[in-house]
C-alpha cells in the first residue's frame, strides 16, 4: 500500500526541515519527500494546513498491565498513544510483578506488538521487586528489549545502589531514569508546601525533596560517568542543578510533563483528586522557570508520565488518593497551546522536545523523517482548538485535571510504520 | 436569608454579614438552652446525622444536642462500628444516608477536603464538623461568640492564637474568620510548626510567646497533640511547655481580663496551666455552651427556614 501526504508542512528538527512538501509512504517507509509528487496509485491523504512531523515519542507512560488492568491495560494504554499522537511510548516497569525481570520485558513488548497501534518499549527495574536494595539483573533486561532502567515511584534511597546502578549500565549505554524525590521529607505529603497547602490543610511535599535527589544523582553521574535522566523535574532549583551540572559536562537529561508546565498547586483548591501528581504542581515561579527551560533545551523533552486510574480509585479521600494524571491524549494540545501559542515557541522546537529529545534520551534511531525510514509520523493541526473530553479518552484512566478546558493544536493523524493508526481523533482499523 | 451555599465547609465562603447573622441567631438560641425546657418545635421532621470518623466528644455532643433542642431526629455514626470498618467508601456512605433521607450530614474527617467531596456527591447539606488540618468553622464560629458576647465586638482586637499551628484546622479557621470581622490574629508556636504563607492570609506570625501575648485581647491556646513529639516536632513535652504554656506569669503580659480559650480537650501542665486554666479569665466552659448555641443557629439557618 501507498500513502502520499499531500501539501503539508513538513517539519524534521533534526535535518532542520521546514517545508510545504509531500511525503510518500511506501511498504511502512517513506520513499519520496518532495514538492508536487505525483500521485500515481498512491492513496492521496490531504494535509493541507496541517504540519506533518515525525512520530512523537513518550519516554514515560504507565501501562498497569500487569497487575492494574483495572486502570489501564497494553492495549487501552496503546489505543490511547496512538488517540494522542504518539507512534512510540516507553513503559515503566512498576507493574506487579515489576519488570524486574525479562519474563516481564517480554511480555510487555509482546503484547505492545500484538495491540498493533504504536511501539511500545518496555523500561526494566533498577533493583529487584522495586526495593532499592540489590541491583536488577539489567543485562538480561536489556537483551529482553529494556530501553532504560527506573524503579520509577520507588526513588533509590541509597547513594550505593544508585551508583552501582549508574556504574553498571555503561556496560549496555542504557539510561538510568531517576525518580528524584527524599521520601523521608515528602512522606505523608500530598501537594506541593507553600501557601496552598497551609489554606488547605494538606501536607505539603518542599520542593526540596525533589532537589535533594536531584544533586544527589547528577554528583553519581558525575562519579561514575554514567548516563542519567531525570524524570518530570518540576521545581526551579531542579532546573538550576540542572543547567550546573550540564555546564559540568555531566552527562544528565531531563523531561517536563504537560501538567508540570501548565498547571500550578493552586489548581488543588478543588480538592479534586485528579490534580494529585508526584511531583506535585509546583508555584508559578517553578512553572515560569520549567517553561524557559523547556524552551531553551535545557530539559530535552516532554513527557506525560502517562498515570491512569479507575474511578474508584480516585473517588478518595485527597491524601489517600493515588497520586496521578491520564496525560496521553492531551498532552500536544496543552504543550502547543502553553508554548506555541502562549510563550511563541516555535513549531519546530516544540517537536523537537517531542521527536529528537526523547529519542537521544533513549539511543532510539527514530524521532526524524528520512527517506528510506520507518514511517512514524505525526500530522498535527495548530489552528484545530477543541475542548477535552474525558470520558471520551481511549484509556482507561479519566483522571485528568482539564475536562471541559479547551487547548489548540491537535494530532489529527498518527501513522505507525505507514499504518494510519489515528485519524481525526479517532483510531483507525 | 439563610446560608445561601448547599454545604457549610470552611470559613472563607461566609462574608462578614454572614457571620453576624450566624452570631446573632446563636445568641437567640442561647437563649433556649438556658430554659428550663429546653425544646422547641423548629425543626421537626427534620433529620440530622452526625458521621464521625475521629473520635470526638464535644462536637459531636454539642451537634447532638443542638439537633434535638430544635426537635431533629439526630443520629450518630461511629465510624469504627459501622460499614466503613468494611471498608465501604466514603462516597458509599453518603449515598447510604442520603437514601435514608437524611437532610444534614454533619462530617468530621481525618483528612482535608472529605467534607467537600461528600457534599459533591450528595443533595442532603454537609457541615464540615473538622477535616484534617483544613477547617472547623463551627469552632471558629463558637469563638468568635464568645469573643463577640464578651467584648462587644471584633475590630482592632489582638487575638493571639498560641501551639501547633501547622496541624491546626481551628486556627486557620478562626484566622479566616476573625480577619473577616477587623480582628487582628497572632499565630505563634515553634518554627517546626507553623507553616507557609500565614503573613499572606493576613497573620501575624512569631515564635516568641511573649511577644504574642503583649497586650492581646484574647488568647487561644491550641491543643497540644503528645504524638507530635514523636516526629520530631519538638524535643519533649517537657522542653515545648517551658517554651510555650500559658501560666500566671506570662499571662500577665496580656491586657488585664484578657480572654482566655481552648478549644479543648486541655492538656493541663502542658499547654495550658490549671490555675490559668480555671481563672475567671478562662472562658472554656463557656465556649462549650456557645457550641451548642452556634449549632442551633447553623441548623436553623440551614434547614428551618426554606419551606417552612
Amino acid at each position: 500500500m501507498k500513502l502520499l501526504l499531500q501539501g503539508g508542512l513538513i517539519i524534521d528538527p533534526k535535518s532542520g526541515l521546514e517545508k510545504k512538501l509531500d511525503l510518500r509512504i511506501e511498504e511502512g517507509k517513506i520513499t519520496e519527500i518532495g514538492s508536487n509528487l505525483i500521485e500515481g496509485e498512491s492513496e492521496v491523504l490531504d494535509v493541507r494546513g496541517k504540519i506533518v512531523a515525525p512520530g512523537f515519542i513518550d519516554p514515560h507512560v504507565h501501562l498497569r498491565e500487569p497487575g492494574g488492568e483495572a486502570n489501564e491495560t497494553i492495549l487501552t494504554g496503546c489505543q490511547a498513544a496512538a488517540a494522542g499522537g504518539f507512534t512510540t511510548i516507553a513503559a515503566m516497569p512498576n507493574t506487579k510483578p515489576c519488570a524486574d525481570n525479562e519474563g516481564i520485558i517480554e511480555l510487555v513488548k509482546n503484547r505492545g506488538s500484538r495491540a498493533g497501534l504504536v511501539r511500545v518499549l518496555p523500561i526494566g527495574a533498577i533493583s529487584k521487586g522495586r526495593e532499592g536494595r540489590e541491583i536488577a539483573e539489567i543485562g538480561s533486561l536489556y537483551k529482553a528489549g529494556a530501553v532504560a532502567i527506573s524503579d520509577d515511584g520507588n526513588p533509590v534511597t541509597s547513594s550505593e545502589v544508585m551508583r552501582r546502578a549508574l556504574e553498571y549500565t555503561k556496560l549496555f549505554g542504557i539510561p538510568v531514569i531517576s525518580h528524584s524525590e527524599d521520601i523521608s521529607l515528602s512522606a505523608g505529603g500530598s501537594m506541593n508546601e507553600g501557601y496552598w497547602s497551609t489554606v488547605l490543610g494538606l501536607k505539603g511535599i518542599p520542593a526540596q525533596a525533589e532537589e535533594i535527589m536531584v544533586a544527589r544523582d547528577i554528583l553519581l553521574a558525575e562519579l561514575t560517568e554514567g548516563k542519567l535522566h531525570l524524570a518530570h523535574v518540576s521545581t526551579s532549583g531542579s532546573i538550576k542543578l540542572l543547567r550546573f551540572a550540564k555546564e559540568k559536562g555531566i552527562h544528565v537529561t531531563a523531561e517536563a510533563t504537560p501538567h508540570h508546565l501548565l498547571l500550578t498547586d493552586e489548581e488543588v483548591k478543588s480538592y479534586s483528586t485528579n490534580t494529585k501528581v508526584n511531583p506535585p504542581l509546583r508555584g508559578e515561579e517553578d512553572v515560569h522557570n520549567l517553561r524557559i527551560a523547556v524552551k531553551e533545551g535545557l530539559v530535552e523533552c516532554i513527557a506525560t508520565d502517562h498515570a491512569p486510574w479507575c474511578q474508584e480509585e480516585k473517588e478518595q479521600e485527597y491524601s489517600k488518593a493515588p497520586s496521578g494524571i491520564s496525560g496521553l491524549e492531551t498532552a500536544i494540545p496543552v504543550i502547543w497551546d502553553t508554548l506555541v501559542v502562549k510563550e511563541n515557541m516555535s513549531w519546530l522546537e516544540v517537536i523537537e522536545r517531542f521527536t529528537v529529545g526523547p529519542a537521544c534520551v533513549l539511543n532510539l534511531d527514530r524521532g526524524y523523517l528520512a527517506k528510506g525510514h520507518e514511517a512514524d509520523i505525526t500530522v498535527i493541526d495548530p489552528n484545530l482548538r477543541k475542548e477535552v473530553k474525558a470520558e471520551n479518552f481511549y484509556s482507561k484512566g479519566k483522571n485528568t485535571p482539564l475536562d471541559g478546558r479547551s487547548f489548540q493544536g491537535w494530532p489529527v493523524m498518527t501513522i505507525v510504520g505507514g499504518k494510519v493508526v489515528m485519524q481525526d481523533g479517532k483510531l483507525k482499523g | 436569608m439563610g446560608i445561601e451555599s448547599k454545604d457549610l465547609l470552611s470559613m472563607e465562603q461566609l462574608d462578614c454579614g454572614q457571620v453576624s447573622l450566624i452570631l446573632q441567631t446563636a445568641k437567640e438560641m442561647e437563649k433556649i438552652i438556658r430554659r428550663d425546657i429546653k425544646k422547641v418545635p423548629t425543626l421537626r421532621g427534620k433529620s440530622v446525622v452526625n458521621l464521625f470518623y475521629e473520635p470526638s466528644t464535644r462536637t459531636r455532643t454539642s451537634f447532638e444536642l443542638a439537633g434535638k433542642y430544635m426537635s431533629a431526629d439526630v443520629i450518630n455514626i461511629n465510624t469504627t462500628a459501622s460499614s466503613v470498618v468494611k471498608g465501604e467508601s466514603l462516597k458509599d456512605t453518603g449515598k447510604t444516608l442520603e437514601a435514608m433521607g437524611a437532610d444534614i450530614v454533619v462530617i468530621r474527617h481525618g483528612m482535608a477536603g472529605a467534607p467537600k467531596m461528600l457534599g459533591s456527591y450528595l443533595k442532603s447539606r454537609v457541615i464540615n464538623a473538622g477535616d484534617g488540618f483544613h477547617a472547623h468553622p463551627t469552632q471558629a464560629l463558637l469563638d468568635m461568640m464568645t469573643i463577640k458576647e464578651n467584648l462587644d465586638g471584633f475590630q482592632g482586637l489582638k487575638v493571639a492564637i498560641i501551639g501547633d499551628i501547622l496541624h491546626s484546622r481551628v486556627a486557620r479557621s478562626n484566622l479566616k474568620g476573625l480577619t473577616t470581622m477587623g480582628a487582628n490574629v497572632w499565630l505563634c508556636g515553634p518554627p517546626t510548626l507553623i507553616p507557609p504563607g500565614l503573613e499572606r492570609l493576613g497573620a501575624r506570625v512569631t515564635y516568641n510567646m511573649e511577644e504574642a501575648l503583649e497586650g492581646a485581647d484574647v488568647v487561644i491556646m491550641l491543643r497540644i497533640q503528645l504524638e507530635r513529639q514523636k516526629t520530631g516536632f519538638f524535643p519533649s513535652i517537657r522542653e515545648y511547655s517551658q517554651l510555650y504554656e500559658l501560666d500566671r506569669r506570662r499571662l500577665a503580659l496580656a491586657r488585664k481580663n484578657c480572654l482566655i480559650l481552648h478549644p479543648g480537650p486541655i492538656n493541663r501542665g502542658v499547654e495550658i496551666s490549671g490555675e490559668v486554666a480555671d481563672s475567671i479569665q478562662s472562658y472554656i466552659n463557656e465556649q462549650v455552651t456557645h457550641g451548642v448555641a452556634v449549632r442551633m443557629a447553623l441548623l436553623y439557618l440551614m434547614l428551618g427556614q426554606k419551606g417552612e
